[in-house]
């Protein structure tokens, strides 16, 4: 009798453990809603969107436009899979096809290693390796800018990409594989005409879980970036992302003020873009299990 | 055409043998920067001093400590829940639509970033739990964070125990949470064990969500309380390198602090990877 009460007592407990989860990611959501939508009291929607100022401790007239810091999110992600995609499908390729079993069980833990390092030491290295080598070689003043930010994105996002899209390439049926060498093509073409289109659903997923991972990283931009809140000019302009910008400000907002809850605001943006990806990732893995 | 075609597939081989190599040389290049900077810097009194004037002196022991203390909170307040979670999803949870709800809640989880998870810090536990910046409100706020992570490793885990040993135990009369505490768990615990070190390790290094729930930049005593505000490694690494007055003057410590925070990383790392290795197939 006693042991089947526990028994019910530990069912209800796990149950609302399970259930926990999703309090806290609709939880997450709505607490970043609910701060968020009081800046709105003040700041008009148009100027939100439209505008590129933003300077919410001004005086006499405050400007809250995200344009720029959202130019500037997206120009650094879209350059930091530009490096990141090419080498991690490459990288994966290699050890899919050309890795003898000995060689990947030393690589894959070397992967694994570089996603253990805390972003704020990327970040670090940004500032004292990559800033002085850019600023050498392109002969800019510091080489803070977004291309050092894509740089440092691309090695966060190198091992998402590569262990991911390694997963999908090894999931290709390998009789698929023998047909195509059979068939008189050699393990590069077999690569790209065959392994690579056949598990492409999977390697789509790994590039868009990186990219989610790069959008929302904060310390690596904030530190490598240069902070500066313009509409980027190009790949060599400093720049400031929206989590960069999240990471300055709050740290001296007034609790409670506009500019607090437009800063929350920010996140409610970052939220959903990560989610959007996320959600889309999801889709494209689940179907890429069916098959 | 024959000769294209051994081109083709030579520049294909060293396009992806360059990949493969650059990938791996960043983490050398990280490795040796960090170590060979940093090394000369590490001593005992660099562990175990406090920092002096201005942080341009002494050592990170509050950083230690602080990142110590908080790491702690949020072990004590993910793993239980994270483990639940697991349990409740791989032995009770049927596959109906809110079951696929909360998997795909747990991975979306994953992926809400950072710098998110501290703004949401901010409003729940320091603003509307009133428990200001401090140790507990950033402790809670990594918890969060881990807990995807704790998770879906453990579920993981769990899956490695097969279905007989399972039946084996409900046969001889065991309830189900007999089961799960007597079996199950003790049977995947090296996967477990696995799983949460690393995802101990990943909030460790993490800055953002410490940002604004708890960290300070420069104490010169260790927290007493749970509401107390720390220090933390990755914090002070970030101050060292972007706020000080004297950057340039502190970059060996900066150097130095790196090496350990990377050191406290690899070696959580490394013991995950050690009883992955000797505990793998125990079926």
């Amino acid at each position: 009798m006693n042991r089947n009460r526990v028994d019910s007592i530990f069912i209800i407990l796990f149950r609302i453990s399970g259930f926990l989860a999703v309090i806290i990611l609709f939880g997450i959501f709505f607490m970043l809603v609910f701060n968020g939508i009081w800046a709105f009291k003040e700041v008009s929607l148009t100027e939100f969107f439209t505008s590129s100022s933003w300077s919410p401790s001004a005086y006499d007239k405050p400007e809250y436009g995200i344009l720029s810091m959202v130019a500037s999110s997206i120009l650094v992600t879209f350059l930091a899979m530009l490096i990141a995609v090419p080498i991690g499908v490459g990288a994966a390729a290699y050890l899919v096809e050309f890795a003898s079993t000995k060689v990947a069980s030393i690589l894959k833990p070397a992967i694994e290693m570089l996603a253990a390092i805390p972003s704020v030491t990327i970040g670090f290295l940004g500032i004292v390796l990559v800033g002085p080598f850019l600023a050498k070689l392109f002969g800019s003043s510091n080489g803070l800018n977004a291309l050092n930010g894509a740089i440092l994105l691309a090695v966060m996002a190198l091992p998402t990409i590569i262990s991911i899209s390694e997963d999908a390439m090894y999931a290709v049926p390998k009789t698929y594989k023998e047909a195509s060498l059979a068939l008189g093509a050699n393990r590069w073409e077999t690569l790209v005409k065959v392994i690579i289109p056949s598990g492409s659903s999977g390697i789509i997923a790994a590039i868009m879980l990186g990219m989610g991972r790069v959008i929302g990283e904060t310390m690596a931009v904030l530190m490598a970036t240069g902070n500066a809140l313009a509409m980027p000019k190009g790949i060599f302009s400093s720049v400031q992302p929206l989590t960069a910008t999240i990471a300055i400000e709050m740290g001296e907002v007034p609790y409670n003020t506009i500019h607090y809850y437009s800063l929350f605001a920010l996140g409610v943006i970052l939220f959903l873009i990560t989610l959007v990806i996320n959600v889309l990732a999801d889709i494209i893995t689940q179907r890429f299990k069916v098959k | 055409m024959k000769t294209t075609k051994k081109v083709y597939y030579s520049l294909g081989f060293l396009f992806v043998l360059f990949c493969t190599i650059l990938s791996v040389s960043t983490l050398g290049v990280i490795l040796i920067d960090i170590f060979s900077k940093g090394i000369s810097v590490l001593s005992f009194d660099f562990i175990f001093d406090y920092p002096r004037k201005g942080m341009t002196e002494g050592g990170i022991f509050p950083a230690i400590v602080g990142t110590t203390f908080v790491t702690l909170i949020t072990a004590i307040f993910s793993i239980p829940l994270g483990i639940s979670t697991a349990i409740y999803l791989n032995e009770y949870a049927k596959n109906t639509w809110f079951t696929r709800i909360i998997r795909s809640s747990i991975r979306n989880l994953a992926g809400v970033p950072s710098i998110v998870y501290g703004l949401f810090g901010v409003a729940l536990f320091v603003q509307a739990f009133r428990m200001g910046t401090s140790l507990l409100a950033s402790g809670l706020t990594l918890g969060l964070l881990s807990l995807p992570y704790i998770i879906t490793a453990t579920e993981e885990a769990l899956k490695t125990v097969p279905e007989n040993i399972k039946e084996g135990a409900l046969a001889l009369g065991a309830t189900k949470w007999e089961t799960i505490f007597k079996i199950i768990v003790p049977a995947s615990m090296s996967g477990i064990i696995t799983g949460i070190i690393l995802a101990l390790s990943r909030a460790t290094g993490e800055t953002a969500p410490i940002l604004f729930t708890g960290v300070f930049f420069y104490q010169r005593f260790l927290p007493t309380s749970l509401f107390d505000e720390f220090m933390a490694l990755p914090y002070h690494l970030f101050i060292l390198s972007t706020q000080h007055h004297n950057i340039e003057g502190v970059r060996p410590l900066a150097y130095g602090t790196a090496l350990v925070l990377l050191i406290l990383v690899f070696v959580l790392n490394l013991v995950a990877f050690i009883i992955r290795a000797k505990y793998r197939k125990q079926f």
